[in-house]
């Protein structure tokens, strides 16, 4: 996890606050930093994490992780990580013979009706074990990402459901949070992604928007990002709840400056 | 005196077009987008309807009862009628739990009640009905159900009936927007500057001129509303009087004006393309005492005067 974020958006693994859904979006530029952040950040914090990767494969985010301080084979093996990895699990709907529907059921439709299987997945991979002490603090669903599910078939409004389910029962239900990344294609035809990107920000408490330089590529700062809070518990009198700071991505972190503040130009 | 106390003793009239939404009944359309959420101005009408002795109904299909219920004191929330699609909209855990009919079923159940009281209903979002249910057949009952006091022939008399929309604009094409639109008595579009909420208010009222006034607002932790002047007038920048305009000709290493004979010069002077009379006169005299034109030439010791034309065998 990036400590210099956890300051921006003033969180430490110990004291985050559960309940929440947040929206990672990029636009003209790859936020995946985020959701490495996010995943080191709740596999710090002792947390039951349900990874839904369905655009990465499994070592791709051991590696990066292990930059960050967390070994994710180690984690998934005392069971604190349940990871679909939406590459190598495609293949078994076709191949493996099953009595409940897989979770990524859809791709054997003609026409890919709901995500129910895969929220019963993450039902699953979070429900609390009864028996036994509680060895995890709060639940974590992380999805990578869901545009992959737009380019699959799956209707907007069905992607929608399936955050509404997954937000009731992990959120509200169980407590926990939820971390999901939407790209911003930044296409006004592409109406099926706005619906989905519009439909889980207004979901979400919290936004963050990695976007690229209006100017085009830099070797010194990668890109821009916007934080918006947003669905206080309490309305506050002062609405003064965005930020935008500028970042450069490094080998195991990430440095953030305000506009224009990167100790390249200074 | 507060600012919100002092803005209301003014123009009274204008500044209440907020507070008195509900009391014109029908559909009132909340428009809200991502950055300027519009839930909290829901629960602030939703609030002041309770406190007003209305029944409240709400239909939440976007969050929790509790966490809609949340900021309200016990008073206003046993007034409250929560019909609960959040936690399985869809059926999908497959229990007898579910609300028979679906959110449109709860709408018209309420509408058959038998107690003649005034009763705001909430719809907690007409976005998430307008996603999952077809647009005509929402508009449809949105009308039946906002239109319903003023049906004739009905013996028992029934009571005002508001419907409060929570719409997020995003989501939705120009026409389901523009249908609930049409369907609406008052629109209010969710807004603002940095810091500051404002709400436009849209009042169409039967038989007379639509109105429509922008208020800055704001919601208090309690839900209850804050009507307020307007941004703060200090950020806005005054032109001081008392300093002169700067003249930027002045000090200048080039010569920017004229004296009255360069400009008279200036006047009179004849365009080369413009085709005057007398341009048009000299070109039409003769040139005196023109002779034949003649070329010199002086040939260079490279050039090849071949006497022969080239041209010769054209016949033309």
């Amino acid at each position: 996890m990036f400590v210099e974020l956890n300051n921006l958006l003033n969180t430490t693994p110990d004291r985050a606050e559960q309940g929440k859904l947040t929206l990672l979006c990029d636009a003209k530029t790859d936020g995946s930093f985020l959701v490495h952040h996010f995943l080191s950040f709740y596999l710090k914090a002792n947390c039951k994490v349900c990874f839904v990767a369905l655009f990465q494969s499994f070592s791709h985010y051991n590696i990066v992780g292990q930059k960050l301080g967390v070994n994710l084979t180690v984690a998934r093996e005392r069971g604190q990580l349940v990871f679909l990895e939406g590459l190598k699990s495609a293949v078994d709907v076709f191949f493996q013979t099953q009595e409940e529907p897989h979770p990524l059921q859809f791709l054997r439709e003609a026409n890919a009706g709901n995500l129910k299987p895969l929220f019963e997945f993450v039902r699953e991979a979070l429900k609390p074990v009864d028996g036994g002490e509680a060895r995890w603090t709060y639940p974590v669903l992380l999805v990578d990402d869901l545009s992959v599910l737009l380019s699959l078939g799956v209707g907007a409004v069905a992607v929608l459901d399936f955050i509404h389910y997954c937000r009731a029962t992990v959120c509200w239900e169980l407590k926990g949070n939820m971390v999901i990344l939407v790209h911003d294609s930044g296409d006004v035809e592409d109406e099926e992604n706005n619906i989905l990107l519009n439909g889980v920000s207004h979901q979400s408490h919290l936004i963050l928007r990695a976007e690229g330089l209006a100017t085009g590529f830099c070797r010194d700062v990668h890109g821009q990002l916007r934080i918006l809070w947003r669905r206080p518990s309490q309305p506050t009198a002062q609405r003064d709840q965005s930020l935008t700071y500028q970042y450069k991505i490094q080998d195991k972190s990430v440095s953030f400056f305000a506009k224009g503040m990167s100790p390249a130009v200074l | 005196v507060t600012l919100s106390e002092g803005a209301r003793a003014g123009t009274g009239r204008e500044l209440g077009m907020l507070d008195s939404l509900l009391s014109l009944g029908g559909l009132v359309l909340l428009r809200d987008s991502v950055e300027w959420e519009g839930r909290s101005l829901l629960k602030a009408l939703v609030k002041k309807s309770a406190l007003c002795g209305e029944q409240v109904h709400i239909l939440g299909c976007e969050v929790s009862e509790e966490e809609f219920r949340e900021g309200f004191d016990s008073d206003i929330n046993n007034r409250l009628v929560y019909h609960d699609f959040f936690r399985d909209p869809l059926n999908w855990s497959k229990t007898e739990e579910a609300l028979p009919g679906g959110p449109l079923g709860a709408l018209r159940a309420i509408c058959k009640r038998t107690d003649p009281g005034p009763v705001t209903i909430a719809l907690d979002s007409l976005s998430w009905l307008l996603l999952h249910l077809p647009c005509t057949t929402l508009c449809q009952a949105l009308h039946a159900v906002s239109h319903q006091d003023s049906c004739p022939g009905d013996s028992s008399p029934v009571g005002k009936v508001s419907v409060l929309g929570l719409l997020h604009e995003e989501l939705h094409g120009p026409g389901p927007v523009g249908a609930l639109s049409s369907l609406a008595q008052t629109e209010v579009t969710l807004g603002g500057t940095k810091g500051q909420a404002s709400a436009h208010i849209l009042c169409r009222r039967p038989r007379q001129r639509p109105t429509d006034q922008t208020q800055w607002f704001s919601i208090l932790p309690d839900f209850s509303l804050d009507l307020q002047e307007g941004p703060s007038v200090e950020s806005q920048p005054c032109s001081d009087p008392h300093i002169p305009p700067v003249d930027p000709t002045t000090h200048l290493t080039f010569n920017l004006h004229l004296s009255k004979k360069e400009r008279e010069a200036r006047d009179s002077l004849i365009l080369p393309f413009q085709f005057s009379s007398e341009k048009q006169q000299a070109l039409l005299r003769p040139r005196p005492g023109q002779a034949t034109s003649h070329i010199f030439y002086e040939p260079d010791a490279y050039d090849d005067l071949d006497q022969e034309d080239p041209d010769d065998d054209l016949d033309i």
